[in-house]
């Protein structure tokens, strides 16, 4: 296929007509400059969406107590309910199948000892499942497991920032640090998605904390996550349910927002993904848009060139082109026209989104950036474009009689 | 080498046809220096067209080289073109972005010639048409006279059977005609069959036979002083 006289011809064929090569590269250069840099944003401001609510898992539900607002079936204003451990082994008994984890939790603020470094920090009693709840990974040691809440043992896993501050440089993993007075054992670390702030929490088994702190079975709040495999308005009415029975074992008025409180992030999620679809329709749009541009662009041009070369391709058939070698000759060179420029648009493209990126954080946009496949379909799309706007002129002009294209100027 | 009986070509113009050429009977031998003259409008360059293959004809049969044309695509009419035909035009026709030497080459290419052979053959021939100085320069560096020899060395570098000349001195002064008509005899004594179109009576002088048409037909058809010199 290679055939190195037709790539002279071509080659000297675009180095001699510089002006014609020039505007239909910079036609395609342009197009997919403008497809990389809008689809860049587009993304960019995507993932700052999705930034913001990957901080805890997007299926989280958490539910709190308060005092109440409204009197309700003899009970007065302003009581503080209290979750107990029985409200747990409630919700686990008549919401299971639409649990994937749940945890309680219990919180409190204490000073934290390691040697000489000293601190304070929230310091959560929770179940092995919670680090789920917050999307947190573990980067040394284990998390929480069930035979630490069986023994109500004295381990803890501690955040990545609790790390850095009490321990600088060394790994915080094994040694046994003061909380309140009580001695732990670090038997992990966990860095958090959240930023800083959740780096900074202590995690223990719950029983510990319970039986440590008040030797109770009072329960500050519950973190939930829903099953997966539930939509959205699922997801939703799930958690008005749970609220509503919670409600009425707490003696709570229906009516009442503050008694017991709960946070679904479905509802969250249902804004989220109706932004983001509205988001990635105007992407797609825009990029279309700009394609078609593009494709307008390269066929006019690609006609113009064919017209202005027809008095040329008719001496070539005068002198024995056959029409087949005239139409390859056209096509090669505006693929291969188009490939160059399309190519060069698109490191220029990302190039300059690479550059600018950084800056553009303060509009909301983060890392911006297109994905390979993406632009390389869209160049492959021009260039076909091309092809099929070109071949149409070019096949014309290749059947035109000789006579005819040696007559026009 | 040519012969063409009862040749007819209509040229659509709106709703209308002209009829150009209305039954043309002519026989060309190998070896011959033949000059069809005619005002503008008798048919002449159409005749031309349709004998050089870059036109096709209505009515009537043309046989190139014993070969009868008819049904041709454009395909096997480009190979006819390069193996049998050289074309010049009276406005030489090069190709603006390539040299002298280029130009003289570009039958070669599209014959399958591998390049350093090409350019070889060509610099021999821009050598006989006395241009090898000249061979890297673009046409537009070259004067009337010297692009018409260009385009006469690319006519030939394929070596065909028959030269085809459309006017070829039309767009040159006096002097240069003369180089260039003398060039074509040199041609036509070395046996190829040379075919020209022109209006001017001092061009058909110097061939060896002139085809005198008007309104599309052949009025008269006589060989002159210079065939019988020899």
């Amino acid at each position: 296929m290679f055939d190195l006289d037709r790539w002279r011809e071509i080659f000297q064929s675009i180095s001699k007509n510089k002006l014609r090569s020039a505007l239909s590269g910079f036609t395609v250069a342009f197009a997919i400059l403008l497809f990389t840099l809008l689809f860049g944003i587009g993304n960019g401001l995507q993932n700052t969406f999705k930034n913001e609510f990957a901080k805890d898992a997007t299926n989280s539900i958490y539910i709190w107590t308060n005092r109440t607002t409204k009197a309700y079936k003899g009970n007065q204003i302003g009581r503080q309910i209290q979750f107990k451990n029985d409200d747990f082994t409630f919700l686990k008994e008549k919401f299971g199948d639409k649990l994937q984890t749940i945890s309680p939790r219990v919180q409190r603020s204490e000073d934290v000892v390691y040697k000489d470094e000293k601190d304070r920090y929230t310091v959560r009693g929770v179940y092995p499942e919670y680090y789920i709840l917050e999307s947190a990974k573990v980067t040394e040691g284990r998390f929480l497991n069930y035979r630490d809440l069986n023994e109500k043992a004295k381990v803890v896993v501690i955040g990545r920032m609790v790390e850095k501050d009490l321990f600088g440089q060394l790994s915080a993993f094994g040694k046994q640090i003061k909380i309140g007075g009580i001695i732990y054992k670090v038997i992990g670390v966990f860095s958090d998605p959240g930023g800083d702030s959740d780096e900074r929490y202590i995690y223990t088994p719950f029983t510990t904390m319970q039986r440590l702190y008040g030797n109770n079975d009072n329960i500050g709040d519950f973190g939930i996550t829903y099953n997966p495999e539930l939509s959205i308005d699922e997801a939703i009415t799930f958690g008005v349910k749970m609220h509503r029975a919670l409600k009425k074992k707490h003696n709570v008025s229906p009516n009442d927002q503050r008694g017991i409180g709960i946070n679904n992030y479905a509802s969250g999620n249902k804004n989220v993904s109706g932004m983001m679809f509205g988001l990635s329709i105007l992407i797609l749009v825009i990029g279309f848009g700009t394609l078609i541009a593009g494709i307008v662009g390269i066929s006019n041009i690609m006609v113009y060139i064919v017209k202005e070369r027809t008095k040329e391709l008719g001496i070539r058939k005068a002198v024995g082109a056959t029409p087949k070698s005239i139409v390859a000759m056209i096509m090669q060179e505006s693929i291969f026209i188009t490939a160059l420029s399309g190519y060069a648009g698109l490191l220029f493209g990302v190039g300059i989104l690479k550059v600018a990126g950084p800056s553009l954080e303060k509009f909301f946009i983060l890392n911006p950036g297109v994905s390979q496949p993406v632009v390389i379909g869209a160049t492959v799309i021009l260039i076909l474009a091309g092809v099929i706007a070109g071949y149409l002129p070019a096949k014309r002009a290749a059947n035109i009689k000789p006579v005819v294209a040696l007559n026009a100027d | 080498m040519i012969k063409i009986e009862k040749l007819h070509k209509s040229y659509p113009i709106g709703k209308d046809s002209l009829h150009v050429l209305k039954g043309i009977d002519l026989h060309i031998k190998e070896g011959e220096f033949v000059s069809i003259m005619g005002s503008s409008g008798s048919g002449k360059s159409t005749l031309l067209n349709i004998v050089g293959l870059l036109d096709v004809h209505d009515e009537g049969d043309y046989y190139l080289n014993g070969q009868l044309i008819k049904d041709m695509n454009e395909k096997k009419a480009a190979l006819l073109r390069n193996k049998f035909l050289g074309f010049i035009f009276q406005s030489f026709n090069l190709i603006s972005y390539k040299t002298a030497l280029e130009n003289v080459a570009l039958p070669l290419y599209y014959k399958g010639m591998a390049r350093k052979e090409r350019l070889q053959v060509a610099l021999d021939y821009l050598e006989k048409v006395g241009l090898k100085d000249w061979a890297n320069h673009l046409p537009n560096e070259l004067s009337g006279g010297q692009k018409q020899r260009v385009a006469i060395a690319r006519a030939l570098v394929t070596k065909p059977k028959v030269v085809l000349a459309d006017e070829p001195t039309g767009a040159l002064d006096s002097t240069t005609t003369d180089s260039v008509m003398d060039l074509l005899k040199d041609i036509n004594n070395e046996g190829m069959t040379v075919f020209v179109i022109t209006h001017e009576e001092e061009v058909a002088e110097q061939t060896k036979r002139i085809v005198r048409l008007k309104d599309g037909l052949i009025i008269s058809d006589e060989y002159t002083k210079a065939s019988k010199a020899i």
